[in-house]
Order: structure tokens, then C-alpha cells, then sequence
């Protein structure tokens, strides 16, 4: 299995100069089973150049998994030209959202409609299907398995497992660490502490052993107690999860629209410098554009 | 559990999804959730005091979709789940229904019913901490808060029978639950416990809720729960329900020591419990 970045950005597109090197696009990530399956793990803007790529392999047959509705995660999507070249299937995976009550076709259909987008679903002419998925539902795409975890953002958020041969990688897609919403002293502070430390086992099951951790991590530490309850995680944290759950290697990304390369760098290399040696042999690094890895 | 007619089945059946909340949540709900840095547990206190509100949240965290391992019964449970914003938008679509009417068609007090249901949720958890140690407190509280749920949807569903089943008993001075039954076929018991199937609560809630009137009460918590019925009605907070009336009632377990009075007494004060739900179940102001 081996997976590439085509999107690292956070929250909002950031091209230009300060950002080149890191790239500016928002999430997506192509991930290639053994036998050559096509996953693709949200569908930012990232997806465009990953389409472009795509156009050399016809017909393409993907498999795209969202881990939850918001924009920088779907933006990309009505511009992911397989879905216009007939004999081409594209299958769409996702979370049902309770507050609206809509399935997964919903991110699909509302940037398609007339007054934002020229083309209808009608008009394309890959095969579209729609897989609105239970939560811890397993799907096998080819000789792959992927499975979600319920994970914490503002929206209904699935983190995504992928396993292939015994190899695996996972991708929280945007995800807070639980924290107790109540003061130490309130009533109800210890019985919610119990409730959060239980799925918090469960989500550290999830991401288990694996080869590739990939992780929101938006915000330095001390960026985080203004943004807290927005729904994002931070480099330490990412690092605490990765050594929690034994993962191998950590890769940071969901990287603020704000953030230069050069601050992202200084905030690296501190974060690095304040965590070598790391046990366990863990190793960290930063997702950028183009970064391709292999399992 | 005793069969509904297809017709009580069908007007019930959609009762709930299009039941109102009451009025001063929908305020609350609709202030908090103005402010952007509202704080979760405001919210999440306004939430569980409103019975409409709870059983929305917990219908949507228990579905098939969620298919978790183990039922929800709290909405501090589901905030883990769902996340604070999206319960946030789910309190607040389920406010934009409407609220409940203060005066509806069966002349049933709305107000009273609420303190009832809160009086009785808080004096089922303080009865379960003390005598029933081994039932969950998330499970006290909703049980109590639900028990007469179904008197609710009457009074708004089926105001006309439920208003004629509501004379019967003050001038006949019967329980409430067999002037339903004479009047409309079925009571609020079953009608409840109906719902709370359908909304995927668990089954041992559901049995509750559908034998809180006995004659037999065989779990610890349908026990604290008959208890509770008693004591909010001693207190005032029985949502018409007369269970005493004509002194037809069954005798307490024996884990309370058969003295209703002993066992009020050690629960200790009752007025704050009293006050903080008259508190909540004010509307306006």
C-alpha cells in the first residue's frame, strides 16, 4: 500500500509564494492498495491536480471516502474530471448527518446546483454511486479494507482505517481531542470524564499499530485555548496520540491557511526539538504537497 | 406490552416528530445558541430538563445508523457522541417546531406537567442513590422524566378524550390511568411506553415506563420510580395522575422499609428540587 498528499491546507486554499513549498491546497490524499485500488481520502482541492494525474490511467475506477462536509474537505470534488469521462466509476463514501438528515449524495448535490456550478449530476457521465456509511461500517475496496471511527469536529467526522496485507495507515480527517466540558468542581465533571475516557479507548482501538498515522494538527499549543471547541487537534497532541496508540510513523497536516512555510518549519523544529528523543522510535514529519509514501 | 388499535397506533405514530417543546427551553435554546462562545454544559442543562428535547436527541443518538453497543440514556453521553455543535444544531432545529401551547384543547397544565416530570426524575435519582445503588443514575433520571410522557401527547394529539378522561377522574376521584382507559382504550403507561420503543430506548426503560402503574413493579428501578410517583404526588407534582385515589395503591418494596413518610424524610430537603423545576418551567420573564 502506498499512499501520496495532494492536499495539506487547512480551513481555506492558500496559494502564493509562502506557501509553495508546503502547497496550498486543501485536503485530499490518494491512497494505491497492492493491487493497485484507487482510494482517495477527501476531496479538497487537492483532488483537481490529482485528477489531472488520473487522466493518464482511463478508465478510473475511485473509491472516495469523505471524512466529513465541510468545505476544504469537498470543495474539489465538481472538479474531479473522472466524473465527466464516460466508463469511468466514481463511488462516493460518507457520513449520514443527523441535523439535516441528508446521506452522503447531499455534498455532492448542493455544490451542483445551478447558480454554483455549470454542469448537473445528470451530465456527467462516469457511473456515480453513493455509499452513506454506518458508523464502523467496513468497506472492501479491492484487496483493501476500509473502516470509519466516529471522531469530535463540529460536524459529524469520520476518521478512516486502511488496511492492506498487513499493512495500515489511518486519517482523522478534523478532529479535536475530547476534553471535559464541565470545571473540575461541577457535579457532573467525573461521570463525564468517564464518558470521554471510554470512547477515547475506543478511538485509540481504532488507530491501533499502524504503519501511517495522519493527523489534524492545525495549531501550536499555544495557539490551541483560543481555538478550543473548534473542532481541531495540535502538534503535541498529535504526537501524544501517535505514541498512545504505537503508531510508526506521524504525519502532521490540516496546516493553517495563515501559517507560512518558514513558520511552519520554526513551529516543526520546535515541536521536534521539545520531543527528541522520541520513544518508541516514532517517527514525525510534515505532510506537504507531492509527498508520496509506501508501506 | 398490550396491543394499540391500528388507528391509536397511526395517530401516535407520528406524534412525536412533530411535538413542540416547551416554552422556556425553546427561549433558552434560542439565546444560547446566539452566542458563539456559549458554553456546552449551559446548553446541555437546558437540554435535559425538557423532555421533547431529550427524547430528540436520544432517538437520534440510539438509531440504527449510530448502531452503538450499548443504549444512550444521557445527553451528556450523546455530546461525547454527536459533538456540542452538532447537538447544538439539533436542540435547535427541534426548537424551531414550535413550543408547546400553555393552554391546549384538554385544558391539561403544560407547566405543571413539566415541574412534575422534573420533580419526579430528580426524586427517582436521589431514591436509586439510596436504595437501589446498583441502577444507573442516567437511567433513574430519564425514566422519571419520561414516565408521563404520554399523557403529553394526548393532551396535544388527542386533547378532545383526553380532556373528557381528565373529568372522569376529578369527579369520580379515580387514578387518572383507568379514566384513560375507559375513555380512549388505552393510557398513558402504554402510550409512553410506546413511544420510548420507537424512539430505541432500552428495554428495560421501556418496561418502566409501560408498568409504572403495576400492579407489579419486579426491577429495582420500576421500584424507586413507583416510589417517586408517590412522593411527587404527596408533594403536589402529579401531573393529575390521582394514583392514590381510592387508596388503590400497592404496598412500597420492602427496600424502602414500607413508610412513605421515613423515606421522604431521608431524602432530605424536597423544596430545592421543588424550586430549581418551578425555576425551569417558567416561561417569558
Amino acid at each position: 500500500m502506498k499512499f501520496k498528499f495532494w492536499g495539506v491546507r487547512g480551513s481555506i486554499p492558500s496559494p502564493g509564494p509562502k506557501t509553495a513549498r508546503y502547497g496550498g491546497n486543501t485536503t485530499c490524499i490518494e491512497v494505491r492498495s497492492d493491487a493497485g485500488k484507487l482510494i482517495i481520502l477527501d476531496g479538497g482541492t487537492g483532488i483537481f491536480a490529482l485528477a489531472q494525474a488520473l487522466l493518464r490511467e482511463l478508465p478510473v475506477e475511485a473509491n472516495i471516502f469523505i471524512t466529513h462536509s465541510h468545505w476544504d474537505h469537498i470543495q474539489g470534488l465538481p472538479f474531479f474530471i473522472p466524473l465527466f469521462i464516460p466508463g469511468n466509476s466514481v463511488r462516493l463514501h460518507g457520513a449520514f448527518d443527523p441535523v439535516s438528515g441528508n446521506g452522503i449524495e447531499k455534498v455532492m448535490a448542493v455544490q451542483l446546483q445551478y447558480s454554483y456550478f455549470p454542469v448537473r449530476e445528470a451530465e456527467m457521465k462516469a457511473a456515480i454511486e453513493y455509499e452513506t456509511l454506518s458508523i464502523g461500517q467496513p468497506v472492501e475496496v479491492g484487496d483493501a479494507v476500509v473502516t470509519n471511527t466516529l471522531l469530535n469536529h463540529p460536524v459529524i467526522d469520520f476518521g478512516y482505517r486502511i488496511e492492506c496485507n498487513g499493512k495500515s495507515m489511518f486519517f482523522t480527517g478534523d478532529h479535536e481531542p475530547y476534553y471535559n466540558i464541565y470545571d473540575p468542581d461541577d457535579a457532573d465533571y467525573a461521570e463525564y470524564q468517564a464518558l470521554i475516557d471510554e470512547k477515547q479507548a475506543s478511538v485509540d482501538a481504532a488507530m491501533r499499530g499502524v504503519d501511517a498515522l495522519i493527523v489534524d494538527s492545525s495549531y501550536t499549543r499555544e495557539e490551541y485555548p483560543s481555538k478550543k471547541g473548534w473542532g481541531h487537534g495540535t502538534f503535541d497532541g498529535a504526537i501524544a496520540m501517535a505514541l498512545r496508540v504505537g503508531a510508526k510513523h506521524l504525519y502532521c497536516t490540516h496546516h493553517e491557511p495563515t501559517r507560512s512555510d518558514d513558520e511552519l518549519e520554526a513551529v516543526f523544529a520546535d515541536l521536534m526539538q521539545r520531543h527528541t528523543p522520541l520513544p518508541q522510535g516514532l517517527q514525525v514529519h510534515l505532510a506537504y504537497e507531492g509527498l508520496e509514501v509506501v508501506l | 406490552m398490550q396491543k394499540l388499535s391500528a388507528e391509536l397506533e397511526k395517530r401516535l405514530g407520528s406524534a412525536v416528530e412533530s411535538m413542540p417543546a416547551f416554552p422556556k427551553s425553546v427561549q433558552r435554546v434560542l439565546e444560547l445558541t446566539r452566542d458563539i462562545n456559549c458554553r456546552p454544559k449551559d446548553l446541555i442543562e437546558v437540554i435535559e430538563k425538557d423532555p421533547v428535547i431529550t427524547i430528540k436527541v436520544l432517538k437520534v443518538v440510539n438509531s440504527a445508523y449510530y448502531s452503538l453497543p450499548n443504549k444512550i440514556t444521557s445527553i451528556n453521553q450523546a455530546v461525547v457522541y454527536l459533538g456540542v455543535n452538532t447537538l447544538k444544531n439539533l436542540a435547535l432545529s427541534f426548537s424551531t417546531i414550535g413550543i408547546l401551547p400553555r393552554q391546549n384543547g384538554a385544558g391539561f397544565d403544560i407547566q405543571h406537567y413539566l415541574v412534575s416530570s422534573l420533580v419526579t426524575a430528580n426524586v427517582t435519582r436521589s431514591l436509586c442513590a439510596k436504595f437501589a445503588m446498583d441502577v444507573d443514575q442516567n437511567d433513574a433520571y430519564i425514566t422519571g422524566l419520561l414516565l408521563d410522557f404520554g399523557k403529553v401527547v394526548f393532551a396535544q394529539f388527542m386533547p378532545d378524550e383526553f380532556n373528557r378522561a381528565l373529568k372522569l377522574s376529578e369527579e369520580y376521584n379515580m387514578p387518572l390511568h383507568k379514566a384513560e382507559e375507559a375513555v380512549i382504550g388505552t393510557d398513558h403507561t402504554l402510550v409512553g411506553a410506546r413511544l420510548a420503543k420507537r424512539w430505541q430506548f432500552p428495554n428495560s426503560l421501556v418496561n418502566c415506563i409501560a408498568g409504572h402503574h403495576g400492579p407489579e413493579y419486579p426491577t429495582p428501578l420500576a421500584q424507586c420510580l413507583h416510589v417517586a410517583d408517590l412522593i411527587a404526588e404527596r408533594l403536589g407534582y402529579d401531573s393529575k395522575g390521582k394514583i392514590s385515589a381510592r387508596g388503590e395503591v400497592e404496598a412500597l418494596h420492602v427496600r424502602f422499609g414500607g413508610d412513605l413518610d421515613k423515606v421522604i424524610r431521608e431524602l432530605g430537603d424536597t423544596t430545592k428540587i421543588i424550586e430549581e423545576a418551578l425555576q425551569f418551567s417558567q416561561a417569558g420573564a
